[in-house]
Order: C-alpha cells, then sequence, then structure tokens
C-alpha cells in the first residue's frame, strides 16, 4: 500500500514536466529516487500482489487543479495567473513566474522578431478588461428540484459567476478574444457541479435524467474546438461537470503493467504520480500541464512520444462510462479483443456527446533509464520532410521526432534568453556561421528537425546514430541537443506566447491535421498560400504569419501543425476575420488530401464538415449510437453531429 | 406571336439578368490600350535589341533547373515508372525496354530552349516584321498583368492561332518585355522542316505528334514533360487550345487534351493554382489567306519544309498592315473552380496512377476552354476592312462605293454598341478609312467605275464552268475570313434575328435550334443557350431594332436594316447547312463512306450551281462548313456513324434530315430569298413535333 504519507513526502520532489527542475542534473537525482523508491515497492510486491490501491475518497484531494480553478489560473488566458510575457520599460520580452525553463528571463530578440514579423509595435497597445464584469454574465436559471436533490448528495456545487464563466469556454481565438474584450456572454453553465469519484458521477447523471437537466463534462478547459461552448439555443439548465476533483491512481498494477486512474486527473498529475512509483504513461500532449485524461480519450487525444507509447486510443485498456442509461465497461482487461466493433471507440472521440469517462485502465511504462534530445538542420523544408518520411518507412522514429519549418525555427531563435547556461550565444553563432557560410545553407530556407530519444542508454546511442545517418543522406547536419530541447520548450510556453500577442493587436491561432506523406508538402505550401491570399482579400494590412512543422509521424502518413498570426490593426472585426481564414484554411487542408483533425477534434467548430469526413452514413451511424446511450439529449454540448 | 410560358419568365428575368451578366462581362470590355513595339525597332539597333540583357522574372516557387534536367526528373518520375510498368507488363516487354521507348520519345519531344537562338530570332524577326507589317501593337497592361501572374503562379498562354507566325510572335513580345520565354506545345509537322524544326527547338518548342490515340507511354510521357515544367515553375506553357489554324478565321472549337493537363496539377494539389492567360493576336491581314483558301477548297496543305518557306520570301515584299497582340486578365483556374470541383475527391487514389477525369472535372475543363476562347475573342482587334467585306459577301455582284461607306459606317456604329473591339482610325473621313482598306486588300476586292466587286483571280486561257466556280469560291472565301472576324460580335442577335424573321412562331425554340445547330461553327459556351437568348434580346433591344412589350418580341419601325443586315449575315451558314441536308437526302448512296463524304458534298454542290446558275453559296464548297455541318446533323441524330471493317459509313435518317433541311428554310434553294421580306413560312413547333415523332432528340427543345 503506498500510504498518503510517503506520497506526500515525494511530492515535495516530484518534479512536474513543466518546473524549474528541470535541469538534466537535478532530473537524473530525481529519477534515481524514484528508482529507490520503486524498488521499496517491488519488496512489497509479494504481499500484494503486485497492485498497489488507493481507496476511493480514502485522502484528500491533492491534485494541482483545485475547485476554484481562477485561483490559481488565468481567467482570460492561458495557463497560470503568475506566469506570463510581457515586454518591460525597456521594451525587452520577459516571461514571469518561476514555473518554467524560461520564467524569470529577458528575452532580447523577441521585440524585433515581433515587430518585424508582425509590422506591431510594443507601443501600441491593446490591453484586456481587467476582471471579469459580472454584469455581462447572464443569470443562472438553475433547476431548482436538481439543485435540491443535489444538495441531498452533499456533492460540491457553485453557481458562482467566476465558476461559471471559467467553464464556459476552452481556448479558442474567439473564446479568449471575448473574455479579453469584456464581451457579454450568450449562454455560460448555470451551475458548476464537482463530483469526487465515480459514484458522485453515476448519481448526478441520474438526477440529471429525472430533472431532464443539460450535463457538459468539462476536464482540463484545454478544448480547441468550442467544445465547452454551451449551446445557445439550450434552454433547459446547464450543469458543468468538472471531473477536477476525481484525481486519484486507484491502483497500479505491476504485472501487467497498467495503472486505473479516475479520469480527472491531469496529465502533469498523473505523470508525477506515477513517477513517484517509477512508472509513467509516456503520453505528453502538448496541453499535458492541463489536459485530463478523460478530456484525451473523449477527444483521441495524441502525445508527443507516441512513436515509443502509443496514442490515448492504444495506451487505454479499459474505460468506464457514465452515460443517461448505465454505466459502460468491457467485462475483462484482454489486450486485444474480437468481440465486435470495440465499444471503446464509441467512446474514444466521442466529445462528451455520451456521457462522463470516470475511471480509465491504462499502459504504464518503467521511467527510461535515458533521455536525450537532439536536433538535425535540413537546407530546406522539403529535405526534411524527406527524412522525416524515411525515418518513418524504416520505422526507427525516436520517441518524438518534429520538424519545423524557417519560420518557426526563427521564432524560435526569437525566444533566446539573454543569460542561460544551455543556450550559449558564442557557440550558437560558431553553429550558425558553420551551417549558413560554410554548409551553403540559406538561413532563410533551413529547417530544424529535433528529436528526443528514450531508452536504456546503449540503444538510445545506437538508434541516435541510426537516425542522423538517415538525416545525412538527405543534407542533414547534427546540430545539437540544446536546439532540439528549446524546440520542446517551446511547445509549453507557445501557448503563452498568445495572449501577448494579443496585448499588442496580434491574433494567433494554431491547427492540425494528418496527411499522407506523398501530399504532406502540397498541403504544407497549399494552406500556407491560402492564408495569405485570403488574409489579403480580407483586408488584414499586414503580412501574416503561417508556419508549419510536421509533429507526427506514421507509416502512411504524418501530423501536421500550423500555427498563423496576423496583426489586426485596422479590422473592424478580427474574431470574424480570422475565423473566415481559418475556415478557408481547414478548407484547403480537405481538398489537400488532409484529415478534418488528428487529435484536437471536431467539437462544434468543425461539426459541418463531419458528413464530408465520415459521409453521411457514418454521421447516421454515429447518430444512433447517441439516440440510443442519450434519448433525451442529457450530454448536450452538441458537438461532433 | 405568343412566346411560350418559359419564354415569357425568360424575357421577366431579362432586363436583370443580362444587365447583370454584362456588367460582370464589363470589366472585360474596358480594354487597355495599345503600344507598338515595332516603333523603337524602326528607332535603334536591331543588333543590340537581340543583344541585350535579358533577365526575366521567374515564378517564386520555381526549382532552377535546365532543359535536360528536366528529361530526368521526367523519365524518373512515378507518373511515368507505373505507366512504364504497367506497359511492360501488357506487352511482355522488359521494362528496360520500354523506358527506353520512354526515354526516345522525350528525346524527339523536349525542347532545347536556349537564349542565344531567341536573340537569333530576336533579331531575323525585327527584320522580317519591319517589312511584312506597318505595327505590332500589344496592350503594355496585359504585359504588367502578366509579369505579375508568372511571379505568384504557373501561367499557361493561350493564344488564338490563325497563322505560323503566331508563336514566335509570342516569343519575340516576351523577350521584348523582357518576360519569361513560354515552352510552347508545337505539330510535329514542323519537325519536317530539319534545320528550322531545330531553331524552333532551341526557341521554347516541344513537339507532340498529331495523334496518338491508345499510346499509352506516348501519352504518359507527354503530360508528364508538360506537368513538370508547370509544377517546377520551369517556364510558362504556351498551346493553342484550337489545336490548329483556323483557316476561315473563327475560333475553332477548343481541344482539351493539353488544357487537362496544366488543370490536373491544380486538381491533385500539386501547385495553388494555374493562371489561364487567353491572348488574342489579330492579324490585319493574314499571311496565309489565300493559301487557306484553296485549302478549304481541297487542294492540299503544302507540306512544312524549309525550301517552302523560303519559297515563301515572296510574301516579303508584301504590305500586311498591322497585328495587335492582346493580352487578357489572366483567369485563375482556382477561382473558376471554386463550388465546381471537389478536389477532395482526388484524394482517395494515388497522384501517379493515371486516371480520366471525373464526369466533373471533364465538364469543368470544357466549360473553362470555352469561354478561354471567347475572352480570346472579345479582344480581337477589328479592322474596318472587316465590317466592309461583311457587307460586300451581301452584295456578291458588286455596290457602289458610295453605298458601301455609307453602310459600312453605319455598321460601325453597331459594331461598336455590340462592344466590338474595333481599331478605326481616329480623325480619319471615312472615306479616306474606306479607301485605305480598299488599297491593303486590293487582292480581294477592287474598285472599278465607283463600284465595289470582289476580285476574281483571272484564269489563263479559256476555263470550264467548274473552274470558274473555284476561282470564284476562293476569292469569296478569303473575304469571309474577314466577315468571320466579326461574327462572334453578332452572332447572337443574328441568330435571334433569324429565328424572327424565317421561323417566327416559337422564337425561343427557333434560337435554341439554330444555337444548337451552329455550335460547331461557333463558340458557343455548353449550356449558355438561354443567356445567349437573353444577352441577344437585350443587344437588338438596346440598338432598337426590336421591342420587348409584354412577352413579345417585335421587331420595330427601324430594325429592318439591322435584322435584315444580320439575317444576310448568317444566310451563307443557314444555306451552307441546306445543302449538305439536301446531298444527303437526294443523293448519298448507301454505302457513304466517312471520306467519300466531302469530295461529294463539293461535286454535288458544284452540278447545283452549274446547272442552276443562279445559287450562290461557296461557302458550302469549305470543307470547315461541311465538316460542321456533319458534325451536328451527327450531333442531332439525323446522321449515324457506323463502322464497317476499317470503314465508317454514314447511315443517314432522311427523313430527320429532310425534317431539318425543312427548318433552315424550303424556299431558300429555290428562289433567292428577299432578305427584307419577313416570310413566316412554317411554325418551327410543328416541325419540332415532327422531329419528336420522327424519333430524333430534340435536345433544343426545351
Amino acid at each position: 500500500m503506498l500510504t498518503s504519507d510517503s506520497c506526500l513526502s515525494l511530492h515535495k520532489h516530484g518534479s512536474s514536466m513543466a518546473s524549474d527542475s528541470n535541469s538534466s542534473e537535478s532530473q537524473r537525482i530525481a529519477q534515481q529516487r524514484l528508482r529507490i523508491i520503486a524498488g521499496h515497492l517491488q519488496k512489497h510486491k509479494d504481499d500484494d500482489s503486485g497492485t498497489i490501491a488507493t481507496e476511493c475518497k480514502a485522502e484528500a484531494n491533492k491534485g494541482t487543479v483545485p475547485r476554484k480553478r481562477q485561483e490559481i489560473m488565468k481567467w482570460n488566458g492561458w495557463g497560470y495567473s503568475d506566469s506570463k510575457f510581457l515586454f518591460n520599460k525597456k521594451g525587452q520580452a520577459e516571461f514571469t513566474g518561476k514555473r518554467y525553463r524560461l520564467s524569470g528571463m529577458v528575452l532580447p530578440s523577441l521585440q524585433d522578431w515581433f515587430e518585424n514579423t508582425f509590422g506591431a509595435s510594443v507601443n501600441h497597445k491593446s490591453p484586456a478588461t481587467p476582471a471579469l464584469n459580472a454584469s455581462a454574465v447572464p443569470p443562472a436559471s438553475l433547476n431548482e428540484a436538481f439543485v435540491e436533490d443535489l444538495k441531498a448528495t452533499g456533492i460540491p456545487f457553485s453557481h458562482e459567476a467566476e465558476d461559471r464563466v471559467f467553464r464556459a469556454h476552452g481556448h479558442c481565438l474567439h473564446e479568449i478574444f471575448a473574455l479579453r474584450e469584456g464581451k457579454k456572454f450568450e449562454r455560460v453553465p448555470d451551475m458548476v457541479v464537482w463530483p469526487n469519484c465515480h459514484s458522485d458521477v453515476v448519481k448526478i447523471v441520474e438526477l440529471a435524467c429525472k430533472h431532464n437537466v443539460c450535463l457538459i463534462p468539462y476536464g482540463g478547459g484545454t478544448s480547441v474546438t468550442s467544445a465547452l461552448e454551451c449551446p445557445p439555443e439550450e434552454t433547459r439548465c446547464i450543469v458543468s461537470l468538472d471531473t477536477s476533483q476525481m484525481n486519484r491512481i486507484l491502483w497500479i498494477d505491476e504485472k501487467n503493467l497498467v495503472a486505473h486512474v479516475e479520469a480527472g486527473i491531469i496529465g502533469q498529475d498523473l505523470e508525477r504520480l506515477l513517477n513517484e512509483s517509477g512508472y509513467c504513461t509516456g503520453h505528453e500532449p502538448d496541453s499535458m500541464e492541463f489536459s485530463s485524461l478523460g478530456g484525451w480519450v473523449a477527444t483521441r487525444a495524441s502525445g508527443m512520444k507516441k512513436n515509443v507509447y502509443g496514442n490515448i486510443e492504444d495506451l487505454v485498456i479499459h474505460i468506464k462510462v457514465v452515460t443517461p442509461r448505465g454505466v459502460i465497461e468491457k467485462s475483462c482487461q484482454g489486450p486485444r479483443m474480437s468481440t465486435g466493433p470495440d465499444i471503446h471507440h464509441f467512446i474514444l472521440g466521442s466529445e462528451g456527446t455520451l456521457g462522463v469517462v470516470t475511471e480509465v485502465t491504462m499502459k504504464i511504462r518503467p521511467i527510461p533509464e535515458y533521455q536525450k534530445y537532439g536536433s538535425v538542420v535540413f537546407p530546406n523544408f522539403e529535405a526534411g520532410v524527406a527524412c522525416l518520411r524515411e525515418v518513418a518507412k524504416q520505422r526507427c522514429a525516436p520517441a518524438s521526432i518534429r520538424l519545423m519549418d524557417n519560420e518557426q525555427f526563427q521564432f524560435g531563435h526569437a525566444l533566446k534568453p539573454q543569460v542561460s547556461s544551455i543556450f550559449t550565444n558564442f557557440v550558437e553563432g560558431l553553429k550558425k556561421f558553420y551551417i549558413t557560410k560554410f554548409k551553403g545553407f540559406d538561413p532563410h530556407q533551413l529547417v530544424v528537425a529535433t528529436l528526443l530519444f528514450e531508452g536504456d542508454r546503449e540503444r538510445v546511442l545506437q538508434h541516435e546514430k541510426q537516425v542522423y545517418d538517415i538525416a545525412a543522406t538527405f543534407g542533414g547536419l547534427a546540430a545539437g541537443e540544446d536546439n532540439g530541447q528549446r524546440g520542446y520548450i517551446l511547445t509549453f510556453v507557445i501557448a503563452y506566447l498568445r495572449d501577448l500577442g494579443m496585448d499588442y493587436y496580434v491574433v494567433a491561432e494554431s491547427f492540425e491535421t494528418s496527411v499522407p506523406w506523398d501530399r504532406v508538402l502540397d498541403l504544407c505550401r497549399n494552406v500556407k498560400e491560402r492564408i495569405n491570399r485570403e488574409c489579403k482579400e480580407r483586408g488584414v494590412q499586414f503580412q501574416p504569419l503561417t508556419s508549419c512543422r510536421v509533429t507526427q509521424t506514421y507509416d502512411a502518413g504524418a501530423c501536421v501543425y500550423f500555427y498563423f498570426a496576423f496583426n489586426y490593426r485596422g479590422l473592424a472585426d478580427p474574431v470574424h476575420t480570422y475565423e473566415r481564414v481559418e475556415h478557408a484554411a481547414r478548407e484547403e487542408i480537405l481538398a489537400n488530401g488532409g484529415s478534418l483533425s488528428h487529435h484536437h477534434g471536431v467539437g462544434k467548430l468543425r461539426k459541418e464538415w463531419m458528413k464530408e469526413s465520415i459521409s453521411s452514413l457514418g454521421v447516421g451511424m454515429l447518430q444512433s449510437v447517441k439516440d440510443y446511450v442519450d434519448p433525451d439529449n442529457i450530454f448536450g454540448n452538441r458537438n461532433l453531429l | 406571336r405568343e412566346l411560350s410560358s418559359e419564354s415569357n419568365i425568360h424575357i421577366y428575368c431579362l432586363n436583370i439578368l443580362v444587365f447583370v451578366t454584362l456588367q460582370q462581362r464589363d470589366p472585360m470590355l474596358k480594354r487597355d490600350g495599345f503600344e507598338d513595339i515595332l516603333e523603337e525597332r524602326r528607332n535603334s539597333s536591331d543588333l543590340k535589341y537581340a543583344l541585350r540583357c535579358y533577365a526575366p522574372v521567374l515564378y517564386k516557387g520555381v526549382t532552377p533547373c535546365k532543359a535536360n534536367m528536366l528529361k530526368n526528373i521526367v523519365l524518373q518520375s512515378d507518373q511515368l515508372r507505373y505507366v512504364i510498368n504497367q506497359v511492360s507488363q501488357e506487352s511482355g516487354e522488359a521494362p528496360d525496354i520500354i523506358q527506353e521507348e520512354a526515354s526516345v520519345i522525350l528525346e524527339e519531344m523536349a525542347h532545347r530552349l536556349q537564349i542565344s537562338t531567341v536573340r537569333f530570332f530576336a533579331f531575323a524577326l525585327s527584320k522580317a516584321f519591319k517589312t511584312l507589317f506597318q505595327h505590332v501593337c500589344v496592350n503594355e497592361e496585359g504585359i504588367q498583368r502578366l509579369q505579375q501572374a508568372i511571379q505568384e503562379h504557373p501561367v499557361v498562354l493561350l493564344p488564338s492561332h490563325r497563322s505560323y507566325m503566331d508563336f514566335l510572335l509570342m516569343s519575340y513580345i516576351l523577350y521584348t518585355y523582357d518576360l519569361a520565354l513560354p515552352v510552347i506545345a508545337a505539330g510535329m509537322d514542323f519537325m519536317g522542316m530539319k534545320f528550322v524544326g531545330e531553331m524552333l527547338r532551341m526557341s521554347g518548342a516541344f513537339f507532340i505528334r498529331r495523334s496518338f490515340g491508345g499510346d499509352k507511354l506516348y501519352w504518359a510521357v507527354f503530360s508528364e514533360y508538360v506537368k513538370t515544367m508547370l509544377r517546377n515553375g520551369f517556364a510558362p506553357i504556351e498551346f493553342f487550345l484550337e489545336g490548329t489554324r483556323s483557316r476561315t478565321c473563327k475560333s475553332l472549337t477548343p481541344k482539351l487534351g493539353l488544357l487537362n493537363i496544366v488543370i490536373e496539377p491544380f486538381f491533385k494539389g500539386e501547385v495553388f493554382d494555374v493562371n489561364l492567360v487567353p491572348i488574342s493576336i489579330s492579324y490585319e491581314r493574314i499571311l496565309e489567306e489565300s493559301l487557306y483558301a484553296r485549302e478549304l477548297l481541297g487542294v492540299p496543305k503544302p507540306k512544312e519544309s524549309t525550301s517552302g518557306l523560303l519559297k515563301a520570301r515572296r510574301i516579303l515584299s508584301e504590305d500586311y498592315g498591322s497585328i495587335h497582340v492582346y493580352f487578357g486578365q489572366p483567369v485563375s483556374v482556382r477561382s473558376l473552380a471554386q463550388g465546381k470541383v471537389n478536389r477532395s475527391t482526388y484524394n482517395l487514389f494515388p497522384r501517379h496512377i493515371p486516371r480520366k477525369p471525373m464526369e466533373e472535372t471533364q465538364s469543368f475543363v470544357n466549360d473553362t476552354a470555352y469561354r478561354i476562347v471567347r475572352l480570346q475573342e472579345d479582344n480581337m482587334v477589328l479592322k474596318p476592312w472587316v465590317l466592309m467585306a461583311s457587307l460586300l459577301l451581301q452584295n456578291l455582284e458588286g455596290m457602289e462605293l458610295s453605298v458601301l461607306t455609307e453602310q459600312t459606317v453605319w455598321l460601325r456604329g453597331l459594331a461598336l454598341s455590340y462592344a466590338a473591339f474595333l481599331d478605326w482610325p481616329d480623325h480619319a473621313p471615312t472615306a479616306k478609312v474606306v479607301s485605305s482598306s480598299l488599297a491593303l486588300h486590293r487582292g480581294l476586292a477592287c474598285v472599278s467605275g465607283g463600284r465595289v466587286s470582289l476580285v476574281v483571280g483571272e484564269p489563263l486561257g479559256p476555263v470550264t464552268p467548274e473552274e470558274a466556280l473555284f476561282n470564284r469560291a476562293v476569292s469569296v472565301l478569303s473575304c469571309a475570313s474577314y466577315r468571320n472576324q466579326v461574327l462572334h460580335v453578332f452572332l447572337r442577335p443574328a441568330m435571334l434575328a433569324v429565328a424572327m424573321l424565317h421561323l417566327s412562331d416559337e422564337v425561343y425554340n427557333c434560337f435554341s435550334f439554330l444555337w444548337d445547330m451552329f455550335s460547331n461553327d461557333f463558340i458557343l459556351c455548353p449550356g449558355d443557350t438561354v443567356q445567349d437568348f437573353e444577352e441577344a434580346c437585350y443587344l437588338l433591344v438596346k440598338t432598337g431594332a426590336v421591342q420587348m412589350p409584354q412577352q413579345d418580341i417585335v421587331m420595330t419601325d427601324i430594325g429592318q436594316p439591322t435584322l435584315s443586315f444580320f439575317n444576310g449575315l448568317l444566310e451563307p451558314f443557314l444555306q451552307g447547312y441546306q445543302v449538305v441536308c439536301r446531298y444527303l437526302c437526294e443523293e448519298a448512296s448507301e454505302g457513304l463512306t466517312e471520306k467519300q463524304y466531302i469530295p461529294a458534298v463539293r461535286s454535288f454542290h458544284s452540278v447545283l450551281c452549274v446547272f442552276t446558275g443562279n445559287l450562290r453559296c461557296y461557302e458550302v464548297l469549305s470543307s470547315d462548313m461541311q465538316k460542321n455541318a456533319l458534325a451536328a446533323l451527327l450531333r442531332m441524330d439525323a446522321v449515324r456513324k457506323v463502322k464497317v471493317a476499317d470503314q465508317v459509313t454514314l447511315i443517314v435518317n432522311k427523313m430527320a434530315v429532310n425534317s431539318i433541311d425543312d427548318i433552315l428554310g424550303k424556299n431558300r434553294m429555290i428562289s433567292h430569298i428577299n432578305q427584307t421580306q419577313i416570310s413566316p413560312s412554317l411554325s418551327l413547333v410543328a416541325v419540332a413535333e415532327d422531329l419528336c415523332r420522327d424519333g430524333l432528340t430534340p435536345s433544343y427543345i426545351r
């Protein structure tokens, strides 16, 4: 048994992925500790049949996310309240707080990059409304009978404006923009409930059915598909079901290497708690600091290291879902079954339309012995894509391999901190000189692939050599660990940068797709061109930034991620303009053989293309499942269909 | 004269619709001015010009590549490798051998564009142009638009094709304006001219066989070669949508093969967009003028040969007036295809495997081709002589110079109000304009005793009636090639006029019948019947020739000259088609083969002419009209083709052909119709009903 005591003591040393203790030295120490503890735990194995279990409600919540999220997180932007980019009085960019590698650092080149790329100026501010204006929030229309019955269960709930507004949105540009502008909300949840475990959820769903209340499950709130938006036409009381307090690992089964986890747990907590036991899931979506296990299941999430660990659908062994018809789960944990279509696949990607995922059994792996970052510079994007394709063909992709285009490469450089042990300007300068002058790479063409290897040391080194050898045949030059690591740091801070942009008339968003290998280049080029052209036609006064990266490789294709930003000065309705451009970009993606989504999901943002994507018969199939499982549309977020 | 209820609706919407459509076409009608590029050539050194610095802007996505590297890219492409394996499997030959074959094909096809040859041509053509032409005029705004387009997207240049000169002229102009030199799809026949063929190759021409129907490998090499150049942005690609030089000066029905090839990379997402640039090349006098007439009359076309070209030097001593080259607005394939072709249907099939285009795509490409040809037509510059030729052909017995002058002025007004692109000299008295036109075309018309008439080549010694007819026909057809240049301006109102004057009852149905009947002879965009009808009504109303009280279409008091001119304009076509119908009904034997058809019609007609004397439709002697008439009858199911052994035989449904003949006007053949007299002879509806009963496809009845 893992006692709460040992758990807490470990907590102090446990390193959050995003925290400042990431330097390789402290990481090694932490991992050593973890291995010792894992050893301790293994000693108990005989008594315990290899199972470490925690009982439901046995201990107080120790997750990162409090019920009042706004206490630690921004109400109108990304992430923690204490962490944000700003331009200081000297006009230099700074990242505040202490949580991240970049925290407290000055980024001297960011201002130039920002002003040159967007035609923006640090003197032209577009500040956000400082605080939530309660009068902009429609009053809660409560279903009294439901509230009465809920009170009787003792499950905590709230109908305060702040709590409701926080759960009325995800992180789409239009949602954050509206919050910053202090716009009036059309529809927000009428109340928020915080179930503590599976049986709480069963009670809530039963009551919702009894009183015909609309439930919208809420996990990490990181949706970028308008999935959390309340349908304005919904007249019933809308209850946001916040799973954040269901955040325990209920047991770990070391014999089968699986863990049974409550679905409200967020990525960083799951990884941290498993690390304490010497394990990890290896599932690391870019949003893992905030996104939840249930959310991953509901959207078919994908993690950065899927090449080693698999995507969420490969990781889950068992899912428990509470629906209006009752609880869906399989009767065993067999690793694969031939029992008709896999019912998990109705749940995976259901986007909260069928029920609430409460508990998940997922695969775990021992923490890898050795981790190594790496990077390769290619003369151009074509060469980079060809290399990734070859790596995929030889099935030797590292845990993560990503190819950033030239725009992102330059952007990455703009984020170099002033003083840093890992970014030594002198060495950087030499490298740049070597690459551009000696090797003849054009700095406006070259691209960089970032790599992350995991495993035992010897194999990692061997693997590394294999990949670099392939890269060399495509003209790729190894460009060091630092460049690689910087790429991955960027992943976590880039969402914060959007808030900085919005402070200075720049709107930005990302979107993704998956596409067969032979169409990757054409799709990237055409989508960028389409964005540029649409911006021009829609009166955007400044050249937009369009950038893409290949973030995942598969046997038959790749995942491509686009960033798109522009300076909106002079536009009457920048969000509308932005949405039209994104719409056009998505049409271009579909016309070029890309999918509607690789891992973000459909939500309400991309519903209109579902028929085209999966055929009207396919939509009918999904609809009939919905009709059977939830005939009264209790889970009425209207995503997907 | 009630119109059918459908027509009522048409008329009802007419004002709005036509207004809108013409407004949309309006930007096209606002045309640029011209600059004479010969002017500078006359004032400065040609040598310097040929040797000057040439540094054109290129496509922004260009992959720099030499002409011979292109071949390797093509031979190693997935597309070609796939077809090579396929052909190898089918034929049992080893892939290496097929690969070798492909390489030979490519060698025979490929251009070897090099700037030195272009410089040579720049020098030689400067000399030649200055001798032959008074002016070579180019719209410089069009050049600027083109320059912009070349940087943005792969560009396809689509010039009209009236003369051998066309493509040399194009390259010459692009060189002059420092624009990227195009690669040009040329017919293999040029290759016969050993030295010249190679010169052309080095100035950017690549050669394709005229027909390679089932040759998969040839098609694969050819299409991949063109696509590779397009995708890489190697150079603008130039070809002639009409497929061949138009011998009649009417635009020809577009061919779709190459257009399909250059559009496909867009549908497959290999390029963001493709820009099609319609280019109208108008010659005041075509070098090949009388050659064409003879060719149409069955004198075989002289084989292209270098010695032939040298013999043609004598043309250097003549004055061929001016050339106008108008670079139209680049047309974005992406914008055209918006909402018409769903590109994602290309997602489910590997892009390197050749596939027949989908129906949706085919009809899009067809539609695009027609629209481009119409854009070419719109920007064709018309000279006063074109109007005069139209009048002379309606007065073959000759006309008073003063009458001709007067009517030319009248016609000028009409043409201008129909937005013709007329190049009428500023500030020159009309008499001067007319006389200088006559002077330039003294080979075609002459003035004697104040009367203007067509010149008929005087043969030496006595001639048979057939020879006399032939000579007469040469001059009529030569003259017709000028009239034909203005037809696109007048065609729609003219068909309406014919419908009103001859076949009075159901004007729209009759219009639709003519529209369908003539759709091989003229550029009529498929499916545009209603729109064309509305345009015709609008134009006739606009010039006061007809009124449309309520749901009716009536000629006004002042409308008669216009309507009868229009009637006369189409008369040769109506007559010609009738002769063909008559021949098929009266003379055609059972086993008439396709090959025999043209000479047979020709001799039938000669007999008719010689013996009846007063029949004057010379134009039906033109193989072009005969072919078009046959195509129309085939389309209308009045004639069928049957393949017997190696011969294609024509099976005539005499009843159907007779009915069509009837609609075209029964009396016309017997007595020359008084053009000004309105003779509502036959009810079209009745005829149409007959046709239905005869089992015809009355596709024109809507």
